[in-house]
C-alpha cells in the first residue's frame, strides 16, 4: 500500500494531504495487516484523536464479516487508510465520523476490492469541518472480472460551519464485472438556517442549536458499533468545541 | 407586555411594514387579520428575530425591554413563544430531547433549575395530551412524516411545555380539519387564557376565532393597521371581504 518514496501533491491519493506532516512520517511503518478468515466476523473502533498516519489492510476470507467504525478527530493531520479486499459472499461495513476545526487537515482514503461473487460492502462517511480545515474522503471501489452480484454503496456526506473549511469527496468506481450493483451518492452543505432559527426560537443559544444538528447529522455513524456510546460521547464532545 | 411603535421593517430590502403600531396587555388575546401580502408573517418572524427581517424605524418593547435588541433564544426565554405557519421538519432530532434542552436552556437563563427528565416527560406527556397528540410522535424526530395538523398541534404542545406569557401563532389554524381546529382551539385556550399572558392571533379567517375568542381585532394591509375593532370586526371581514374594510 505504502508508496516506497515520498508523495506528493501530484498522486491522486494524496493530493489533499498535508505533505510537510506527510514527510515528517516517512517512512511509514509496514501497514497493519489483518487477516479475517472464512466465516468470521471482525469488530473494530478507531479513534484517531492524536494525528499521524493510520494504514490497514483487511482480507476478508468467503462469507466473512468485518465492521470498521472510525472516528477522525485529533491532531493537525489525521489520515487513516483501509483497504479492504472481500472474497466471496464477505461482507464490509465502514461508519466513518470526521470531526475538524482551526487548521486541521483529516482524511480518510479507503480502497475496497470486490475480488469474488457476491460480496457486499457499505461505507457511511460523515465530515463536518469549521474554520479552515480540510477534510477529505477518497474511497475507491473496484470490483474484479469475476465478481459478479457485487453490492457496494457509498453514502458521503460533510456539513461546512464556515465558508473558509474545505470538503474534499471522491467516490469512485472500478467495474469490470457485469452484473454488479454500486450505489454512491455525496453531498456537501451548510447547517438549515430555517431549522437553526426554529430551535433557537424555542430557547436554545445558538452554539447548542448547532450542536444539536451536528449531532443529528454525524448519528447514525456508529450504529452499531461495539464501543457506540463512546464514540457518540466523543464526536459529540468534539462538535461543542467547533460550534 | 407588548408594546409595538411605529414599526417599519424590510426582507431584502423590500419594505413589508411600514408604521405599525399595537399595544397587548396582560390578560389579552388579539387577533391580527388581513389579505396575503399585507405584512403578517413579517410582523410575526420580527418579533421572533428571523434573521433577514431588518428593522428599519420603530421599536417593539416586551416587558419593558427592548424586544429587537434580543437574540431569539433571549426572546424566548424572556416567555415569548412563536408558533410557525409552517413548521420545521429537523430529522434526526427527536422532540423531546430538543424541547428538554430548549425549556432547561430558558430555565438556566432565568436563574432556575434545570427540569429532571422524569419531570420533563410527566409535562410533555400532559401537554400532549391536551393536544390530543400521541406521546410516541413527541419521541420522534421533530415534525418528520407529520401531516399538516400534526404539526400544528406539536407547535401548541411545545407552547404549553415552554408555557411563555406572550405567544405570537402565526396561521396555526392552516392546515387543520374541524375536529382538530377545536383541539387546538382549547389547547390555546387552556395553556394561554390567562390574567397574566397573551395571544397575538395571526390568521386569515374567522373560523379560529369561533373557538379563541379574540378580545381587539386588526385589520393589517399594506404593512399598516388599517382598522382595530372588538370580536364583531372579524365577522364585518368575513362577509364583506378586506377589499372593503381595507379601503
Amino acid at each position: 500500500m505504502s508508496a516506497a518514496v515520498l508523495p506528493s501533491r501530484r498522486d491522486e491519493a494524496w493530493r489533499y494531504s498535508d505533505i510537510d506532516a506527510v514527510a515528517a512520517a516517512w517512512p511509514l511503518p509496514a501497514p497493519e495487516s489483518i487477516v479475517v478468515p472464512a466465516g468470521g466476523d471482525f469488530r473494530r473502533a478507531i479513534v484517531q484523536d492524536a494525528g499521524g498516519i493510520r494504514q490497514i489492510e483487511l482480507v476478508l476470507g468467503k462469507g466473512a464479516t468485518a465492521s470498521v467504525h472510525v472516528l477522525n478527530i485529533g491532531g493537525a493531520y489525521g489520515r487513516i487508510e483501509l483497504a479492504v479486499t472481500l472474497h466471496e459472499g464477505a461482507d464490509f461495513h465502514l461508519g466513518a465520523a470526521q470531526i475538524g476545526g482551526g487548521e486541521q487537515n483529516l482524511e480518510i482514503v479507503t480502497t475496497v476490492t470486490h475480488a469474488e461473487p457476491g460480496a457486499t460492502s457499505r461505507q457511511m462517511i460523515r465530515s463536518v469541518l469549521g474554520g479552515t480545515a480540510t477534510g477529505t474522503y477518497l474511497g475507491k471501489v473496484a470490483v474484479a472480472r469475476d465478481a459478479q452480484q457485487t453490492d457496494s454503496e457509498q453514502d458521503v456526506k460533510a456539513m461546512l460551519l464556515d465558508r473558509s473549511a474545505t470538503a474534499n469527496a471522491k467516490p469512485e468506481l472500478e467495474i469490470f464485472a457485469d452484473d454488479v450493483k454500486c450505489a454512491h451518492g455525496c453531498a456537501i452543505g451548510e447547517l438549515d438556517a430555517m431549522s437553526l432559527y426554529y430551535l433557537q426560537s424555542r430557547g436554545l443559544p445558538p452554539a447548542e442549536a448547532k450542536k444539536i444538528l451536528l449531532q443529528a447529522f454525524v448519528a447514525g455513524v456508529f450504529d452499531g458499533a461495539e464501543d457506540e456510546e463512546r464514540l457518540q460521547a466523543l464526536a459529540l464532545a468534539k462538535l461543542g468545541e467547533l460550534v | 407586555m407588548l408594546k409595538i411603535e411605529n414599526l417599519h421593517a424590510t426582507v431584502a430590502d423590500k419594505p413589508i411594514l411600514k408604521g405599525l403600531s399595537l399595544s397587548i396587555n396582560a390578560g389579552e388575546i388579539h387577533a391580527i387579520m388581513g389579505p396575503n401580502g399585507a405584512g403578517k408573517s413579517t410582523l410575526s418572524y420580527v418579533l421572533g428575530g428571523r434573521p433577514g427581517y431588518e428593522v428599519t424605524e420603530g421599536s417593539a418593547t416586551f416587558d419593558g425591554q427592548d424586544l429587537l435588541d434580543m437574540d431569539p433564544h433571549e426572546r424566548a426565554a424572556a416567555g415569548l413563544f412563536l408558533g410557525f405557519q409552517y413548521p420545521v421538519e429537523i430529522p434526526g432530532v427527536s422532540n423531546v430531547q430538543f424541547l428538554r434542552e430548549s425549556l432547561n436552556a430558558q430555565r438556566k437563563a432565568r436563574g432556575q433549575e434545570p427540569l429532571s427528565g422524569g419531570d420533563f416527560l410527566k409535562l410533555a406527556r400532559e401537554k400532549a395530551g391536551l393536544l390530543k397528540l400521541d406521546m410516541d410522535m413527541l419521541k420522534r424526530p421533530v415534525n418528520v412524516g407529520f401531516s399538516g395538523g400534526e404539526k400544528k398541534r406539536n407547535e401548541m404542545v411545545q407552547m404549553g411545555i415552554l408555557d411563555p406569557k406572550l405567544a405570537i401563532l402565526d396561521e396555526t389554524d392552516s392546515g387543520l380539519d374541524i375536529d382538530a381546529l377545536r383541539v387546538v382551539g382549547d389547547g390555546i385556550n387552556t395553556i394561554m387564557r390567562r390574567p397574566d399572558k397573551a395571544v397575538l392571533l395571526i390568521t386569515h379567517y374567522q373560523r379560529l376565532l369561533d373557538y379563541v375568542q379574540p378580545d381587539f381585532v386588526h385589520v393589517l394591509a399594506a404593512g399598516r393597521i388599517v382598522k382595530s375593532g372588538g370580536p364583531e370586526l372579524a365577522r364585518e371581514l368575513e362577509e364583506h371581504g378586506y377589499a372593503e374594510i381595507a379601503a
